[in-house]
């Protein structure tokens, strides 16, 4: 059987464009198991002070979350996500969106993006300073009904607005999917939901579409079908992963992501943001677990994990809680430190 | 591309090709990567459950004989087909195991399931086999420092001691197991070198161990340096004989599983709940959680026989027990949603 298996390769061989070669010891490890290399560098776009911020009981003061975002700004980091400029009525953690965009000091090699989930928020956005902007799409129409109430293709019509005025002004705007591995309410979400919104941000002109699994309940097996239904009609590099560890995944998923070529990572410092459907579970990944696995894998992050873990203990210390990453827990308590 | 793959039998590829050589063009490239990379799982994986030796001889509170042996029980009804159950160690050096043969002679066996013990010298294995244990397992280390402040030996001299073990076992009839520690790093030495651990594993596969259970002491293994040492080791051990152990320390534990399954790897070890914690990182977590590991693997189509709730269960009862919350992130989650 093996010698006419053998035989059968051979014959394909000659019919499709095939290469076979043996790469030297040193780049064995570049290969991943699919035969398509691992990114050499990936862009992590940090979170936490929006995203991980916004999904903590405690109110945090102006002053913190400036503290917080500058520390950030030093870190290597090239993307921090700010603020929000949502009704304050709505998310009362994000009603300093002005005061926060106007404090923060603005290092020159970062981009501080901000969510504007509608024309009023865009143009305060930009009245505060914001020079990049976000808006989220959902994979699920009852997500969508409950957290913004319209619907996914009511919510298109108002992106639609934002990006169009973000066009005549220059301003980039990066587009989220949420529930793009399952959803709350809906539970399973097929990935050709996801491809669509994906495609009609892209279409509409988001540079970057974000792919969250916004409970986190996806596994490489649910993060890979939905990659390779999107991956058909959204070019690979202008995809990003935002997985939430809700159920331990998160890792595992965007190594998963990595293999099929994706390249861009959003994660929140000390794993900051609870998941709003599970009580007192953990929601976004941390960074500095991202970056650990990242940097032991020999990718470049420009990050300096260090000063991660540095910002991290500020924010947990300033919320009276523990962190959410192994890493920083690891690294203040290890009798010896072996790591990277 | 998928007809091609789906010819090719994986053992063919590796053995004429080598296992990374393959390298498609362009747009079929990124399908045939996505399809390549769902067939390359095992279709089983085997779970090797440490929570009751491994995860409780790194929790501080001693917990009686009965809560050891109900745990066991429910974790015999959970579908796992592999229990390490408790360890044939000096009492002195590891009061929690001093219950060692009440543990042994207490639990209700299901047939199906293999209950192993530790036996870490001739002596603890003639106690063992006085017990009734159907297999043992001995613990060398990758890592000279690590073998010497553990078990007061260089690991070539523990290497012997196993040798005694390994004679009477075969005479007994009894299966062994072998684990080599400290894997990707030592938390005396370092970094440890893939030849190091190739050359442990080899000697106790060499020596009769059935499986080589492979093992990141300190959770400080990335998939790179994972790949890295599962590369030297493949070498000298043929991969359906070894398994992973990995800690999660750095969170690194399920990222890890995933490239040692993508390498052939099909046996992994994990305790229940995640029980036990690092000796060496004070609060930080050890054992990676059997639940998350399950649940992984089910996300991906890969059979483990084991019922997720009933293993949930077993974790909370253990939890009650210990008056601890669970390590495991699934168990966190599946009781608030």
């Amino acid at each position: 059987t093996l010698m006419a298996d053998f035989s059968v390769f051979c014959v394909l061989l000659s019919g499709v464009s095939l290469f076979i070669y043996s790469p030297p010891p040193h780049l064995i490890f570049s290969q991943t198991i699919t035969g398509h290399a691992y990114p050499e560098f990936v862009k992590i776009v940090e979170v936490g002070p929006r995203d991980g911020l916004q999904n903590e009981k405690e109110i945090v003061p102006t002053g913190v979350k400036i503290q917080l975002i500058d520390m950030l700004s030093g870190t290597g980091l090239s993307v921090i996500e700010a603020t929000s400029f949502v009704s304050s009525k709505w998310v009362p953690q994000m009603a300093d969106h002005t005061d926060v965009l106007r404090g923060i000091q603005k290092a020159s090699n970062v981009q501080y993006p901000v969510l504007t989930p509608n024309l009023q928020g865009f143009q305060d956005a930009v009245a505060a300073g914001a020079t990049e902007v976000a808006v989220f799409g959902s994979a699920s129409e009852t997500f969508s009904k409950k957290n913004i109430n319209c619907s996914v293709d009511e919510s298109m019509l108002r992106f639609e607005e934002v990006i169009n005025a973000a066009k005549k002004r220059q301003i980039p705007v990066r587009g989220y999917v949420s529930c793009a591995l399952g959803c709350p309410h809906e539970g399973h979400i097929e990935p050709s939901k996801v491809a669509e919104v994906a495609k009609r941000l892209y279409e509409m002109g988001c540079y970057e579409i974000s792919l969250g699994d916004t409970i986190g309940i996806g596994t490489p097996g649910s993060m890979l079908k939905m990659l390779q239904r999107v991956m058909k009609d959204v070019p690979i590099n202008a995809l990003a992963v935002h997985c939430h560890d809700t159920y331990g995944q998160a890792l595992p998923n965007i190594l998963t992501a990595l293999q099929m070529g994706v390249s861009v990572v959003d994660s929140a410092v000390a794993g900051l943001g609870g998941c709003p459907y599970a009580q007192g579970s953990s929601g976004n990944v941390s960074t500095e677990d991202v970056l650990y696995m990242l940097h032991g894998m020999g990718i470049e992050t420009g990050v300096n994990i260090a000063k991660v873990i540095e910002a991290g203990s500020f924010i947990c210390s300033a919320l009276s809680r523990k962190t959410n990453s192994k890493v920083a827990q690891a690294r203040s308590t290890a009798c010896c430190d072996a790591s990277l | 591309m998928a007809t091609v793959m789906k010819l090719v039998h994986r053992n063919a590829l590796t053995s004429l090709m080598g296992q990374h050589c393959l390298s498609f063009s362009s747009a079929a490239a990124h399908r045939a990567a996505g399809v390549r990379a769902a067939q390359a799982f095992p279709g089983k994986v085997k779970i090797v459950e440490v929570g009751p030796r491994d995860g409780l001889q790194n929790e501080k509170t001693l917990v009686p004989t009965e809560a050891k042996i109900k745990l066991i029980n429910m974790l015999s009804e959970s579908g796992l087909s592999v229990i390490e159950a408790t360890s044939f160690v000096s009492p002195k050096w590891v009061p929690q195991m001093a219950d060692q043969v009440e543990v042994m002679k207490g639990i209700s066996r299901k047939p199906g399931v293999t209950y192993q013990v530790l036996t870490p010298n001739l002596q603890g294995f003639q106690a063992a086999v006085k017990a009734g244990a159907p297999e043992v397992a001995i613990f060398g280390a990758a890592s000279e420092l690590f073998s010497k402040k553990n078990i007061n030996c260089s690991v070539d001299e523990s290497l012997q001691r196993f040798d005694e073990v390994m004679k009477a076992a075969k005479e007994a009839g009894v299966p062994v197991r072998g684990y080599v520690s400290c894997v990707v790093g030592c938390p005396y030495e370092g970094k440890v070198a893939p030849e190091k651990v190739a050359h442990v594993a080899k000697r106790l596969y060499s020596m009769g161990c059935y499986e080589i259970s492979l093992g990141d002491t300190i959770g400080v293994g990335t998939p790179g340096s994972m790949t890295k040492m599962l590369e030297a080791v493949i070498k000298e051990v043929p991969v359906s004989a070894l398994a992973v152990h990995c800690h999660d320390t750095y969170g690194q534990a399920l990222a890890n599983i995933l490239v040692a399954l993508q390498m052939g790897i099909s046996v992994v070890d994990s305790s229940v709940a995640g029980l036990g914690g690092c000796p060496y990182a004070q609060g930080a977590s050890g054992n990676v959680s059997t639940e998350d590991v399950v649940y992984m693997l089910h996300g991906l189509g890969i059979q483990t026989g084991v019922d997720l709730s009933k293993l949930m269960d077993a974790g909370a009862f253990i939890c009650q027990t210990l008056n601890r919350k669970t390590s495991s992130k699934v168990a966190q989650a599946a009781c608030k949603l």
